[in-house]
């Protein structure tokens, strides 16, 4: 008779220790969907988290993200871990239909099955919240759906993270979390006319479309566009949006804010040593410069030492982590001059984050400066000192004039 | 000796230049100032409201009404899009410690210009402040803004020193469903009982208006507000 009381314990032991790693399942889950930025699209601006409701704007029209949270109707409900699965590896829903790549996918596919699974723990712990998904608004002809199976064939590579054996642990951690959740190439490339992220050369650079920021380039390398970085420097923007080489802005700021500052030091370090390894570019091809570019420059000079300096530095080497250097910026120099342009016009904050609540700011410019003056110091700033990009005209100055942050 | 004076006299040398190196590039100030030029650009260094007869005045309106402001263009209930993009990346911690230092700021009020109204507007601005309408069921802005319309502790805005231009906009803006807050919106829900004569006389009475000489807000509690409204805690 004693039996029966033991069985009890060790049943009771078995729930504990079961219970203890579901925790553990869940609390895995959640970071991965930190690392992975899942609620910057599945959370509509002042909406319930995961509830979906973000319009995402693409050149082919509107993609709201659907609501994840586990709502029978209108949420996950229904999924299965391996209907989840499915989802972030191929690319399909729940009923087989083939999801558009703005949920990037052709990213997620590299995350393993047991991240998947710990996302998937995650989210069932979510409180649902009733909320419909609507429909896209695609245009004509990108609004057929079978359009997708060629997509799919022509730019898509189904296949989970396979480790390099020639490489260190961290570097193949930094590896899985840049090309898998970070999902870093599908800003940081250019796309093609189908909406493609170019995957070779890999985070090369490219416009993020609609929003008209440019990712740059995330090499180190001699022309890399984080060429003088240090791992320690990427570490420090990652983690607090703010570093002694550049401060993240524009969607980037949002990424840090979200996702990038929550992830603990040993993946930051990893995803740094993994970007230290990426190949060395080719000398970036810039567009000619404006017959007037000299002029431009000289007039942008008395502008930027009226106006820059006192931050910024006269030798453009900026001043501590409060104001960036711009000489060797790889926004200042990244080939559109959109990022300069518009900085300059709405100035604003870095991201305020637990490593640096109270950031320093910029001051817009759109009411002090004409688009000639700011088109005159943002050419300046392209071609003082070390750097040496096209220069920047009246006319593009004006196109963003009346859309601070997109 | 000697050796050691010479010693001393290199030393301080060396020591003035690395000054007078350090006087060529001071040290970024650590201050809320200077860290919100972002800000102080438009609104001012206290505050006090920009030249163009447009950005208004932050200087001395309740902390709990700036934050709630700040708040509301980052979850897009308020709409201009420079502040959605200036206020975005910032925490809600920072964004109350902004809201009071301008709360806190005193410095004297300009009047801008406002247009000439007739004095048939003239009387209607006037009756719709200090008396409202009370059969179209329109308070008078003295009711919740204070009877020297100079705003109530913690949550309520003055409404005298603002330019014309930004009051008949932010009256407009309710209209145009570009400035919401928490429900229920009772500023909303008075807009909407107000003609467009009637935004143009009440802005134009309230931009004409003297300061009076104790321009801080009243005390919390001061008033009872007519309509319940969710900036004060009325929430549903």
């Amino acid at each position: 008779m004693k039996t029966l009381p033991r069985l009890f314990a060790a049943l009771l032991l078995l729930c504990t220790a079961w219970t203890a790693s579901a925790d553990d399942l869940v609390a895995r889950g959640r970071y991965l969907t930190l690392a992975g930025d899942c609620d910057s699209c599945h959370t509509a601006r002042n909406g319930r988290s995961f509830a979906g409701g973000h319009i995402v704007a693409t050149p082919f029209g509107a993609i709201p993200a659907p609501n994840l949270t586990p709502d029978r109707d209108t949420g996950l409900g229904g999924w299965t871990a391996e209907d989840f699965y499915h989802a972030m590896h191929s690319g399909k829903g729940h009923d087989g239909t083939s999801l558009y790549p703005a949920f990037p996918f052709t990213s997620y596919t590299k995350v393993t099955r047991a991240d998947t699974d710990a996302i998937f723990a995650y989210l069932k712990t979510l409180p649902p919240v009733k909320l419909a998904n609507t429909e896209a608004s695609l245009r004509w002809p990108y609004s057929m759906r079978s359009l997708m199976a060629s997509w799919r064939l022509l730019y898509f590579d189904e296949a989970e993270y396979q480790p390099n054996p020639k490489q260190s642990a961290a570097w193949n951690r930094g590896a899985y979390l840049v090309q898998g959740l970070g999902h870093c190439n599908e800003c940081h490339a250019p796309r093609n006319t189908f909406g493609a992220a170019v995957t070779e050369p890999f985070l090369a650079g490219g416009l993020v479309p609609v929003q008209n920021w440019y990712a740059p380039d995330l090499s180190m390398g001699p022309n890399g566009g984080l060429s003088g970085w240090s791992e320690g420097d990427l570490v420090a923007l990652l983690k607090t949006g703010r570093s002694n080489k550049g401060t993240a802005f524009g969607p980037m700021a949002d990424v840090v804010i979200r996702s990038t500052q929550h992830l603990d030091d040993g993946d930051l370090a990893a995803m740094a040593t993994y970007l230290k390894s990426l190949p060395e570019r080719a000398p970036p091809r810039q567009r000619e410069s404006a017959a007037d570019a000299a002029d431009l420059a000289k007039t942008g000079q008395k502008v930027y030492a009226d106006q820059c300096a006192a931050c910024h530095a006269a030798d453009g080497r900026g001043k501590g982590t409060a104001y960036p250097p711009l000489d060797g910026n790889s926004s200042v120099v990244e080939p559109t001059g959109i990022n300069a342009i518009r900085i300059v016009l709405s100035g604003g904050f870095a991201p305020a984050t637990a490593g640096n609540p109270r950031p320093y700011s910029m001051p817009p410019f759109s009411q002090t400066l004409s688009d000639d003056d700011a088109a005159a110091v943002v050419t300046y700033i392209r071609q003082a000192w070390s750097n040496k990009a096209a220069s920047v005209s009246p006319n593009d100055v004006r196109a963003y004039r009346s859309i601070p942050g997109g | 000796m000697r050796r050691l004076f010479r010693r001393l006299a290199v030393t301080a040398a060396a020591f003035c230049a690395m000054q007078a190196m350090a006087a060529d590039t001071p040290p970024v100030p650590d201050t809320l100032v200077q860290r919100i030029a972002a800000c102080t650009s438009c609104h001012g260094e206290h505050g006090e409201g920009g030249s163009n007869g447009f950005n208004p005045r932050l200087a001395g309106k309740p902390a709990g009404y700036l934050h709630r402001q700040m708040q509301d263009f980052q979850r897009g209930l308020r709409h201009y899009p420079i502040m959605e993009y200036t206020v975005g990346p910032l925490t809600d911690d920072y964004m109350r410690e902004i809201a009071e230092y301008f709360s806190a700021q005193e410095v004297p009020y300009t009047l801008h210009d406002a247009p000439v109204m007739s004095p048939a507007a003239t009387a209607r601005g006037e009756q719709l402040v200090t008396k409202g309408d009370p059969a179209r069921g329109i308070p008078a802005c003295m009711a919740c803004h204070g009877p020297n319309l100079t705003g109530v502790q913690p949550d309520i805005p003055g409404l005298v020193g603002l330019p014309y231009d930004y009051i008949s906009a932010q009256l407009g803006s309710w209209r145009t469903n570009t400035r919401n807050t928490v429900a229920p919106d009772c500023m909303k829900t008075i807009v909407g009982r107000l003609s467009d004569a009637d935004i143009s006389a009440v802005s134009a009475w309230l931009a004409q208006r003297p300061v009076p000489a104790d321009a801080h807000a009243e005390p919390a509690g001061s008033v009872s507000p007519p309509l319940r409204c969710g900036v004060l805690g009325g929430g549903t």
